[in-house]
Parts: C-alpha cells; sequence; structure tokens
C-alpha cells in the first residue's frame, strides 16, 4: 500500500524550465511546494567541469542527460492503419531525465511567437476566406494574445539571459534586428554573440537576395550577466559542446543555475529526486484532483502525496501520457473526433544544405548554442503571400552551427567513398571548408496527428506506453518544397565549391534527430469543447489542475519553442497566484 | 598480414600454445622517466586484449577496421588507431548489453521509419551479424571474411552497405551494417579513453582540437584562418 503523506498546497510534477519557474513563484507568494523530479540533480561545478562534460560519445551519442527508454518510451507510427511499435532508443527527439529537464541540453534558441500563431484560424480565414485551411486540418486559436504575452516573453528573456538584437521595440523597426518580429518594450538583456564565418556569409548571401537577416536570438549569454533575480551568468566561450551538455562555464540559460537555486533556498520547497509520478489522483466529484501517486526509485517504495493544487511541468510528452493514465479529461478520438486529452500533437519539418567552399576555415568547433543568423522572411512575414503556394505556417532558414562534433559531423560532398583511403581523404579535405544552411518549418495539426494510449506494451511500472501516430500532410510537404527551393537558391548564390543540396522531408522517421520540439496534446483554447486547457493553462475538468509546456500548444509554429513555454509558466504562475488563490475555482467560464 | 592467409587469429592460436612465451612478452615491465621516448605515442598494453571478441570475432573486426581505415600519410590503419579495442569495450560494455534499450516483446520488424526493432543487444547483434557475413563470405568466396583480398573485402562492404548481401538467417544486412559502420566512426573520432581514437588520430585526421575549453577569443582571431589545433582529450586534461 501507498504511504499517505502529508498535504502540502501545490505539487509540481517535473522540474525543468515550467517546473522551476512555478515553483519559484509560488513558494515566494508562501505556498508549500514539493516538487516530484524523475531524474537526478546534477551540479554543474562537478557534473559539467572541463574536461569531464567534453564527452561527445557520452553525452550525444549515447544520452547521458536524456530519458532512459529501456524503463519508459512511446509506441510510433506514421498512421492509424500502421501496428505501432515502440521506440527502443531515442532518436528524432530527445527529452531531458534530470533536474533542470531537456533546458541542461538545450542550445538556447529563444523566440516571441506571434498572434500568427496564435490567432492562426482567425487570420487566415480572414485573409484567404473559410476554405483554406483543409477540412481535416484541426488548427484553432490559441485564446491568447501577443499583447497578453508581451511582459511575459520579456521576464523570460531577462531571467534566463538572451543574447540578440531588437528588430522591433514599440512598433521603431530596429536596423540590425528581425523587422518581422512582433512589438517588444525593450532590447535584449545581452547584445547578439559574436558572429562566426559561417552566419557572416549567410548574412551577406541573405542580403544580397533580398533577405532581412538577423542574429538568432539564443540563452548564451554574450557577456557575463546577472539577472533580475540576482542569478549571475558567466560569458558564453564558443566551445562548440552546447546542445547535449550541460554548460561548465554557466553561460547557458538553464533553470539549474536560476529558478530552481532560489526555490531550493526557500524553506517553502522541497525538491524529491528520483520520484517517478504514476498518476494524478481525481477526486471523486471528478471536479477536482486531490495529489499524485509515485514511486522512489531508490527502493521501490510508493507514496501518495496528497496536494490542494497540481502542477504537471514534465516534458511535453510525459505531460499528456500522465493525462491519459490519470483518466482525466475525455481521450481524443480521430474518427469521431470527440475528445480533447491527446489531440493535435505536432512536430516540426525542415531542410538542410551543405556547401563546400574550397579553402574557407569555418572551425566549426568554434561556436556557441545559438550562432547562426537567421531569416524570418518566409516565416512570420505576414506579407509573404502563403496563398498562391498553398499553405498554412511557414519556416525560418538560418546559416551557421551548433553542435559540431566529429562522431557526428563530418560534411563530405555526395559521392563521396563512405570508407577507405578516399573517405578519409575527403573527410579531412572538407571538414574545415563546409558551412550549413538550414530551415525549421511549421508542422499544423492534423486530425490524424495525435497520441492516444498504446493497447499492447507497457513501461517499467507496468503502465500502457502512449502512442504516437504522426507524419507529414500535404501542407508540410509544401512548407519543405518551398524551404528547400529558398535555401539552393542562396546557397547557389555563395558558388560553393561543391553542394549537398537540400531536399524535403516526406515522411517522419524515429531516426536521426531532428528536433526536441514535439508539442501539442493537451492545448489550450477557448472552450472545453475542443481544447483541454484553458488561457492559463487550467484544466476545464479540474480547476486545482495546471498543465505547463509545449503541451499546450495547439498547433508547431516554425520557431523553437522554449520562449512561449517559459512565458506561458510566468503568465500561469502570475494567474494562481493573482487571482486563483483568492478565489479557486475557473479562471475562465466554461 | 590478412592477405597472405596468416592472421591475428592464427598468431595467437599458436601463441595459446606456446603460453609462457606469449604470456612474458605482454608482461613487459614499463620503465618511468623515460623521457622524451615517454611522449612517443605508445601501443598503451594494459589496453590490448579483447573482453568481449572471440578469436573469430576479432579477426573480423580487425580486418574490417584495418580494411575501412587503411593506413596511409593521414592516419595508420584502424586497428593502430585502437578502433577494434573501441569497440569491443563498447560490446562488452553497458551500450553493448543493452543498456537504455526497450526490449520488451512482442516483437516486429515494422517500417524502417519506426527505427531498431529487433530483440537483441547491440553485442548480440554483432555477434550475429558477424557469423552471418562470414558464413555468406564462405558460400560466396569459399572462406571468412578475414581470408579474403582486397577486392573481395570490398565486394562484401559494398554489398552489406547497399544491401545487395543478405543473410540466410533473417538477420537484417541493413541494421546490422548501420550498427557496424556507426561504431567504426565512434572509434576513430571519440575520445581516447574509450580505447579508440589513439593518440587522437582521428582528430588529428580533421583537425578537431578535441576537449579545448574555450574559443571565446578564438572565433574573433581564427575567423576564416586555419585553427592550430594540437588535440586534447580528456586524459590531457585530467
Amino acid at each position: 500500500m501507498a504511504t499517505q503523506l502529508k498535504e502540502v498546497d501545490a505539487v509540481i510534477v517535473g522540474l525543468g524550465w515550467t517546473g522551476g519557474i512555478v515553483a519559484k513563484e509560488l513558494t515566494q507568494a508562501g505556498l508549500k511546494v514539493v516538487a516530484l523530479e524523475r531524474g537526478a540533480i546534477r551540479s554543474p561545478e562537478k557534473d559539467f567541469a572541463v574536461p569531464i562534460v567534453r564527452d561527445e560519445l557520452r553525452f550525444v551519442v549515447r544520452h547521458d542527460l536524456m530519458q532512459n527508454t529501456a524503463r519508459d518510451t512511446l509506441t510510433i507510427r506514421n498512421n492509424p492503419s500502421q501496428a505501432a511499435l515502440p521506440m527502443r532508443r531515442l532518436g528524432s527527439f530527445l527529452p531531458g531525465e534530470v533536474v533542470g529537464g531537456s533546458a541542461v541540453h538545450w542550445s538556447g534558441h529563444t523566440w516571441r511567437w506571434t498572434d500568427m500563431e496564435f490567432k492562426i484560424r482567425s487570420m487566415y480565414e480572414e485573409r484567404y476566406g473559410k476554405n483554406f485551411i483543409p477540412g481535416d486540418m484541426t488548427v484553432q486559436d490559441w485564446g491568447i494574445t501577443y499583447a497578453e504575452l508581451e511582459p511575459y516573453y520579456d521576464k523570460f528573456e531577462y531571467t534566463a539571459a538572451v543574447s540578440g538584437k531588437a528588430g522591433n521595440i514599440g512598433g521603431q523597426i530596429q536596423l540590425g534586428g528581425n523587422p518581422f518580429e512582433a512589438p517588444r518594450a525593450r532590447e535584449y538583456p545581452l547584445p547578439p554573440l559574436t558572429p562566426i564565418l559561417a552566419s557572416e556569409m549567410f548574412t551577406q548571401a541573405a542580403k544580397n537576395n533580398g533577405y532581412h537577416p538577423f542574429p538568432r536570438p539564443s540563452a548564451n549569454a554574450s557577456r557575463a550577466y546577472t539577472n533580475p533575480d540576482g542569478s549571475k551568468f558567466g560569458a558564453c566561450q564558443y566551445c562548440g559542446y552546447c546542445q547535449r551538455f550541460g554548460c561548465e562555464a554557466n553561460a547557458k540559460g538553464s533553470p539549474l543555475i536560476t529558478v530552481i537555486p532560489i526555490a531550493m533556498r526557500n524553506p517553502n520547497f522541497e525538491l524529491r529526486t528520483y520520484s517517478w509520478v504514476t498518476r494524478v489522483l481525481k477526486a471523486t466529484d471528478g471536479k477536482r484532483v486531490t495529489g499524485v501517486a509515485y514511486t522512489n526509485l531508490l527502493n521501490g517504495e510508493e507514496f501518495e502525496q496528497p496536494a490542494g493544487m497540481v502542477l504537471l511541468c514534465a516534458y511535453a510528452i510525459n505531460n499528456v501520457h500522465l493525462m491519459l493514465l490519470s483518466g482525466l479529461g475525455e481521450p481524443y478520438d480521430p474518427v469521431s473526433q470527440k475528445g480533447v486529452i491527446g489531440k493535435n500533437y505536432c512536430y516540426q519539418t525542415g531542410a538542410g544544405a551543405t556547401l563546400f567552399f574550397e579553402g574557407r576555415h569555418f572551425n566549426p568547433f568554434m561556436s556557441a548554442g545559438g550562432s547562426n543568423a537567421t531569416i524570418d522572411d518566409f516565416n512570420i512575414n505576414w506579407d509573404f503571400d502563403r496563398g498562391k503556394h498553398g499553405f498554412v505556417g511557414g519556416y525560418n532558414v538560418a546559416g551557421g552551427f551548433n553542435t559540431a562534433l566529429p562522431i557526428g559531423y563530418r560534411p563530405v560532398p555526395r559521392g563521396t567513398p563512405q570508407w577507405g583511403k578516399a573517405w578519409k581523404a575527403g573527410t579531412a579535405k572538407w571538414y574545415q571548408t563546409a558551412m550549413n544552411i538550414g530551415a525549421s518549418g511549421s508542422v499544423m495539426a492534423n486530425r490524424y496527428n495525435y497520441y492516444d494510449l498504446d493497447p499492447t506494451y507497457r513501461n517499467a511500472f507496468g503502465q500502457p506506453l502512449m502512442r504516437m501516430t504522426f507524419d507529414y500532410k500535404e501542407n508540410e510537404h509544401r512548407v519543405g518544397q518551398h524551404a528547400a527551393q529558398v535555401i539552393n537558391d542562396i546557397a547557389k548564390s555563395m558558388n560553393p565549391t561543391r553542394l549537398n543540396e537540400a531536399t524535403v522531408r516526406t515522411q517522419w522517421t524515429v531516426v536521426p534527430y531532428q528536433s526536441t520540439h514535439n508539442t501539442g496534446g493537451t492545448i489550450m483554447g477557448t472552450n472545453p469543447h475542443d481544447s483541454a486547457l484553458n488561457k492559463y493553462l487550467q484544466s476545464w475538468d479540474c480547476h486545482n489542475l495546471f498543465v505547463v509546456g509545449a503541451n499546450v500548444f495547439p498547433h508547431n509554429a516554425s520557431y523553437n519553442p522554449t520562449g512561449p513555454v517559459g512565458a506561458l509558466a510566468y503568465w500561469t504562475a502570475d494567474a494562481i497566484k493573482n487571482r486563483y488563490l483568492k478565489n479557486p475555482g475557473p479562471l475562465v467560464p466554461a | 598480414m590478412t592477405d597472405q592467409g596468416f592472421g591475428r587469429r592464427d598468431f595467437l592460436k599458436k601463441a595459446v600454445a606456446g603460453g609462457a612465451a606469449a604470456a612474458a612478452t605482454a608482461t613487459a615491465i614499463p620503465t618511468p622517466n623515460m623521457g622524451a621516448q615517454a611522449q612517443q605515442p605508445t601501443t598503451q598494453p594494459e589496453l590490448e586484449g579483447y573482453e568481449f571478441l572471440n578469436l573469430d570475432e576479432a579477426a573480423f573486426v580487425e580486418t574490417l577496421v584495418d580494411h575501412m581505415v587503411p593506413a596511409d600519410e593521414l592516419t595508420p590503419k584502424g586497428t593502430d588507431i585502437g578502433i577494434s579495442i573501441y569497440i569491443d569495450r563498447a560490446l562488452a560494455g553497458a551500450w553493448g548489453k543493452g543498456e537504455r534499450l526497450y526490449m520488451q516483446g512482442p516483437w516486429q520488424m515494422g517500417v524502417s521509419s519506426q527505427g531498431y526493432q529487433l530483440p537483441l543487444t547491440p553485442a548480440q547483434l554483432y555477434r550475429a551479424g558477424i557469423t552471418a557475413t562470414n558464413d555468406y563470405c564462405r558460400k560466396a568466396y569459399g572462406k571468412v571474411f578475414d581470408r579474403l583480398d582486397e577486392t573481395q573485402r570490398e565486394e562484401v562492404l559494398v554489398g552489406l552497405s547497399t544491401g545487395k548481401v543478405s543473410f540466410d538467417n533473417g538477420l537484417p544486412v541493413r541494421v546490422f551494417w548501420t550498427t557496424v559502420y556507426q561504431t567504426v566512426m565512434e572509434g576513430m573520432f571519440s575520445d581516447p579513453i574509450y580505447g579508440g581514437n589513439r593518440n587522437k588520430a582521428g582528430w588529428r585526421l580533421i583537425g578537431f582540437p578535441g576537449a579545448i575549453a574555450v574559443h571565446r577569443e578564438n572565433v574573433e582571431k581564427y575567423r576564416d584562418k586555419p585553427f592550430p589545433a594540437q588535440p586534447v582529450s580528456i586524459a590531457d586534461m585530467s
């Protein structure tokens, strides 16, 4: 029998960016908070020190900081007629499993998603008519506006030490920034990172082609920085080991060096690591939740932690899994299109070219997490007419490097032998003389892309794995084709010695790595018939349950998700502190 | 050496017979304070010997890595870089034993977009794949892989990598080849602490500086200039 623990004001499941932000905010408001984290705690001083952290095999290839699929994974398939099979090891995406979550190993790319996402259906229907959005494309408005979220974007960017150049301050376009961005109240907290050769060459080529390049905003501190909470950052060392690694310089915006230590110093807060939450406990009337059940991974002992409020802050996929395992909300059914839990799972698409320039020295091992220049001309630029291209959404294009380590990154022109003397000579010749141009593309929600519980496979706790049904649809193929064309045109205008042209992704596959940008499944919205949560990420069914993370996005944009994930965590924390605690109940009438 | 039909396997079999002599050569006592000579790359005798691979498998892997990474002016050959040692240690260790691999059935091959679906740990896959490749070679050439001449070896690797070779026992060639290829690359380019990339030969090949800590100044100083990389490993900095 599970041991019953003493009730606390709030229990947080998962302690990454969202759990960390909420933990800090709620403990400062005086609430007694317990956070349950399945992973261990790592210390930047000991675990991310040089030289131990400079290990591509351990951190990139063997997934040292990531979810262990032997214990819990997903089943996967491309469409409902296929048999789903377990994702037996990680590949396409890499959820973190450690205190700090995926925010320990992210690159830091931090974007502000705009009303082009939040009002997607209204804006496209207004401009292109009711029939432009295909019938099976289940995109819908989010119920929130950019203006509401702006102060919270700002708060997150200043907390996470984002380096960048504003493109629009209060409606005034700023030279050198992204002219398409929505207005921001003030500059980024830190100036942009030092450009590398690849980003400089891309910037020039993009300008020559009439586009509007700008340095990618990234939570890699371009110089030493103290954030408004007093958390201290070192300056980024351009070490080349960013994505998939902890940062030894404390230069990467991570909850592990910001909000989590602040929460941990607060006597109102308790962190329990190695604590695996198996389900959320529902009150008999179904209108509230009463706490969570979890297992201590160090000895197998089971506990029930009662709480006045439950906040699911695990990785986006795992939040949805917990909702399904706990019987919270009605599971989505793609045939009847009834139910909401599991609905609108989205991912991202992309295309990439490799350019080879004899005689240049790119030094791909010198880079920050965000050492690239980007164009948004085909992304948040509403003047770009999607009508003639027949797609919803868009893509951003970037030139530069992130993590270019040699087990995984050894570019050679297509047709180079894969082994032998000619392979070695090609590898030696081209490693230093290659650069990439890549696009990240949006994925629109589709009726047949969704999650539910798998009927066959189980995790280490005997619970059903979650089943992911996903593939790229015609809309994404068109986005990808357009992106590949633009990339190849830019690349050719740069006259490379050799060019591996960008091609289109047609089918989603579980290998290789693509991005850890899984969205949807418990989406926010304007009413309980087509969404799981209201605009404050509060469950429509149980008012003391909040679900925070990219799982709330009704569709996926081309941008990395962490900007709105962080902003929405602050937004939700404020709604709880300022409104919910005074009058616990639904914050939006159903 | 394998070209002449007398490979490491033969040597080892003879060495077992003359055990005392072999043992004596293997336990040479290192002399401290050898000055400049000690700085030269050594064969690190404590890293020699296999933990997982049996004699047939060792002969296969050594032949394979020396074929894929032949000696030339750019690098020593695969076995001299330690790639076979790397592979042996990887297969003997946690990864080879299936750490982090979801191993519950039922088992189906699925479609390629569903990734790895075999009921085998990497070590089991390697073992079965070597046996199957040698069976194929016996049928096609009348001898096992490590006894083939260079042209025949090349034919076999092309067959494995393009899926033109198929195994009679049902083991999917593609999965075996992908794993083999990945581990050879790991043995060439991972930190030398894992037994491969000896003397940082793989990193020297491409000019990768290794575990270097900082590039904050270098990022401007060496923009579009060759970086004078003397690669450093984890051991160098420990």
